[in-house]
């Protein structure tokens, strides 16, 4: 028995303010970096990131490279200390961090838009990103600091699990390579190897700047020019290699003393501008993706108790990314939970969506399209994405058409097409008896 | 959203939590006739609104025997009512474009949606419907409770930092609701039973002990028209007077050795305990506490990095924090892991650095770089709708009261470097102390 909601009832909700549509501009500045800018009053801020073809996909056999070259950047200068820069953003309120991944390396500042408040820490990011000079204690500590990151991370069932699936889906690939480098690598990269690579990949040609907030046109231009210039303007890197896909199904068994099972089931996915993206998007989104709704939350958690958290995602890169689906379950449930997950998947991708769950996931999406952008700091991603990633500005607006213009038998052949059971890699990380108990 | 009911100890609580919006925020409160409190803070950037209710229950207001019965409770508000049976509410609200979710923490416990402005009605209507018309069976109790004893396994039963975490908190908070995890001992949420529930839900979810949040693209005068549509009906019932135990004061100096057989990275955790917002005598003195967590930690330029982790090197990283948003009283917290293993001697920098502050008043310098920090942070926090809304409602179930925002930049302001040190001597005392080790198993020669 269900009560009706009645849909739009209120007259006064006027609408009152401007949906946040991603008004974007864009242009280059003299040295080759493209700019995203989205100019946003309401608050008195400004966000400003620059964002490198620089991420660990780039490590070229030394693992953890880029997230250490990354790690450095605001470390010191030829004539600045880690304690002096710092102190010179927050006098003015900034924060700046550094940040990378697999494609990219990223640094961000936030500021108060006030021009004496901003001028300075302008100033201080472009001298900074210009002169940055990996005093060797900077590298010996921030080596050490990854080191004990590492060996923190092997007692995390759930770092072990990541990085096993990672290196087992992508195989030869540069995205195998762990982004936090491994024990054996870390220790073995010297400032010489950081120097060379900020040189090779921090330059104005490899980069996208995004700036949003309170500022003009004229102004972000010349916040543009003026880091851009800072750089050395240097080649784009060449392109990365086409992803493999692994060539049989593999299960890899990670011995783990604890209570629960940690579940990876996956393999690599789409890239980038992938047409069969939407309708994978969509599968995932009815699969697990969808949060509560979804149907292996719905099997794995509401009905059986299996798991407190029991998903799927996906997601694209440059090169293919991944689809996986994941789960934590006590031991003695770990048969049965793999069923589910795989009994799962296999149906959706042998008959489709029920039209329900299809309807119900398109609604979901494109009703939460103006969830996605609803402050600066989700402006920010978004845009960095648009120009790392060379996207239509109406990203998203065509994200959600494109959605909306699905049926189930799309959503089947993609998962066909790309979710090929005979390539799919499954990780376990568990105590041993029970890994090694299940197929 | 991967998950509902994301614990509220996840917040870190060794960060400084910066506190409330700007002084000119727009908050317009309304009193239903039943008790329940609705505020609305205005923000149109963006056609999305966030629905926030509150209730002043949480795992405090448990004790030895029923731990964990707010946040097992917090789950089984899924499970349906009459009207909707279970699966149905979060259904609607995914059709509807929404997400939503629910957390508790040691002093409430928070139901929200988020969705595009228009759909907020269908927000409120099922809110009101399971604050008056939930079902809990046995059934249901049963399911939800292994996924509640899975969560409690993912969270902290397997992982070296969630042990090390809980054994920390049942001694650094002597005899107080705050000495038992959120999620609860094992053996309690394994023995909670459909009338454990069933009490808690009469005693505790109610108009009068509520308090709706709602910030985004609305208008406050329309939020109060739903308001009282949707839940003006709804009966109000007196909630019982809760008499939360006085903290031993002092309770002296603690030390906890911890050993666990999968760490492999020593680490320190230090916390005095000192007043919040709700129980500070002096109003101003919680500023200061914070404004003493951002001279340690407000950043990479601040002291516990350029002493601790750059300047003599002994630690691999280290950090301060306070969040004077809690009910009783709360904690200066600070914490160290060690470059190549020597606890003690972050302990001693750690201590050094609490004398410091207690021996020599701070820098102008110093002070007001702190000051441009909390000020700008406190800014740059009215970015997130969701977390203008989360504010406005731990205020409010914590006691403080959603004014505190209001008198931040003043008080901020008005603190002097003679304040601070004051506020160190008074309050970062050993008698106050508790330490806390965790070791790696097989390094017990160096404990």
């Amino acid at each position: 028995m269900r009560r009706l909601i009645p849909a739009i009832l209120l007259t006064f909700f006027s609408g009152v303010g401007g949906a946040m549509e991603a008004d974007i501009q864009e242009w280059e500045t003299e040295s080759g970096s493209r700019v995203l800018f989205v100019e946003r009053h309401e608050l008195p801020i400004i966000d400003i990131r620059l964002a490198f073809d620089a991420g660990s996909a780039r490590d070229d056999g030394q693992a953890g490279l880029a997230r250490m070259t990354s790690n450095l950047l605001l470390e010191g200068t030829s004539d600045r200390n880690a304690g002096e820069i710092a102190r010179e953003f927050e006098r003015y309120g900034a924060r700046a961090s550094t940040d990378s991944g697999r494609d990219t390396g990223q640094v961000s500042v936030r500021a108060l838009s006030e021009a004496e408040r901003l001028d300075p820490v302008i100033d201080n990011m472009a001298d900074v990103i210009a002169h940055a000079d990996f005093p060797g204690h900077a590298v010996d500590r921030v080596r050490q600091q990854m080191l004990l990151g590492l060996q923190q991370a092997e007692s995390s069932a759930s770092s072990l699990a990541e990085k096993a699936f990672a290196r087992a889906i992508y195989g030869d690939h540069p995205y195998a390579s762990p982004p936090g480098g491994t024990l054996e690598s870390v220790e073995a990269i010297d400032r010489q190897a950081v120097v060379d690579f900020h040189q090779r990949y921090y330059t104005a040609s490899n980069a996208t700047i995004s700036i949003v907030g309170d500022l003009d046109r004229a102004r972000a231009e010349e916040i543009a020019e003026r880091l851009s210039a800072a750089l050395p303007e240097g080649q784009p890197p060449a392109s990365l290699p086409e992803v493999e896909l692994p060539e049989a199904p593999q299960t890899v068994r990670i011995p783990f003393e604890a209570g629960q099972t940690h579940v990876i089931i996956g393999q690599p996915s789409v890239r980038q501008g992938s047409d069969a993206y939407y309708p994978l998007y969509l599968g995932n989104h009815i699969l697990g993706g969808g949060g509560l709704t979804s149907i292996l939350a719905e099997r794995m958690r509401e009905e059986r108790g299996l798991s407190y958290s029991s998903s799927s995602r996906i997601t694209s890169g440059a090169r293919r990314g991944r689809f996986q689906m994941s789960t934590q379950v006590r031991n003695d449930a770990l048969g049965e939970a793999l069923g589910v997950m795989r009994d799962s998947l296999d149906e959706l991708r042998d008959e489709g969506p029920s039209a329900e769950r299809l309807d119900a996931s398109k609604r979901n999406i494109t009703g939460g399209f103006p969830l996605q952008l609803d402050s600066n700091r989700d402006l920010l991603g978004y845009v960095t994405s648009i120009g790392f990633h060379d996207l239509p500005h109406d990203y998203l607006q065509r994200f959600v058409d494109r959605i909306d213009s699905l049926g189930g038998d799309d959503v089947r052949s993609a998962l066909q097409a790309h979710l090929d059971p005979a390539r799919s890699v499954t990780v376990l990380v568990g105590p041993e008896a029970t890994i090694n108990g299940v197929e | 959203m991967t998950a509902r009911n994301a614990i509220f100890a996840l917040i870190p609580a060794l960060m400084a939590a910066p506190v409330a919006a700007q002084s000119d925020s727009e908050v317009t409160e309304f009193t239903l006739d039943n008790g329940m409190q609705v505020l609305v803070r205005e923000d149109h950037r963006a056609p999305v609104v966030v629905s926030q209710v509150w209730y002043r229950v949480g795992s405090s207001y448990e004790g030895r025997g029923n731990t964990g019965l707010s946040h097992l409770f917090e789950h089984m508000m899924f499970k349906g009512t009459e009207a909707y049976p279970e699966g149905e509410f979060s259904e609607i609200i995914s059709r509807e474009g929404g997400r939503l979710n629910a957390f508790t923490g040691r002093d409430f416990s928070a139901y929200f949606e988020i969705m595009a402005a228009d759909r907020l009605p269908i927000a409120l209507e099922l809110e009101a419907d399971r604050m008056a018309n939930l079902q809990i069976d046995s059934e249901a109790l049963a399911t939800e409770r292994e996924v509640v004893l899975e969560e409690r396994r993912l969270r902290t039963e397997d992982r070296p930092e969630g042990r090390f975490g809980e054994r920390y908190a049942a001694i650094a908070n002597p005899g107080t609701g705050y000495a038992h995890p959120i999620i609860g001992w094992a053996d309690d949420v394994a023995g909670l039973t459909v009338d454990d529930l069933e009490g808690w839900y009469q005693q505790w979810y109610t108009p009068s002990n509520a308090t709706l949040v709602v910030a985004g693209d609305v208008e406050p005068e329309a939020v109060h028209a739903l308001a009282r549509e949707y839940f003006g009906d709804i009966p109000g019932r007196e909630v019982p007077a809760v008499h939360d135990p006085e903290n031993l004061d002092p309770p002296g100096e603690r030390r906890l050795v911890y050993r666990d057989g999968q760490a492999r990275v020593p680490q320190l955790r230090m916390g005095y305990e000192v007043p919040s917002f709700a129980t500070a005598d002096n109003s101003r003195d919680p500023y200061a506490l914070l404004m003493l967590a951002t001279i340690l930690d407000g950043g990479d330029g601040a002291r516990l990095s350029e002493t601790l982790v750059r300047g003599s090197g002994v630690a691999a990283a280290a950090g301060a924090g306070y969040n004077p948003m809690v009910r009783l009283d709360g904690e200066f917290s600070l914490f160290g892991v060690p470059a190549d293993g020597d606890v003690a001697a972050v302990e001693q920098a750690l201590r050094e650095e609490i004398r410091r502050l207690q021996r020599q008043p701070v820098s102008e310098e110093e002070l007001e770089r702190a000051r441009s920090q909390l000020l700008a942070d406190h800014l740059f926090e009215l970015d997130s709708v969701f977390y203008q809304a989360m504010q406005l409602g731990m205020l409010e179930t914590t006691g403080a009261g959603w004014e505190t925002l209001d008198a931040f930049e003043q008080n901020v302001r008005a603190l002097s470097a003679e304040d601070l040190q004051a506020a160190a001597r008074r309050y970062l005392r050993p008698d106050m102390l508790t330490v806390g080790v965790m070791q790696p198993a097989e390094r017990e020669d160096e404990a």
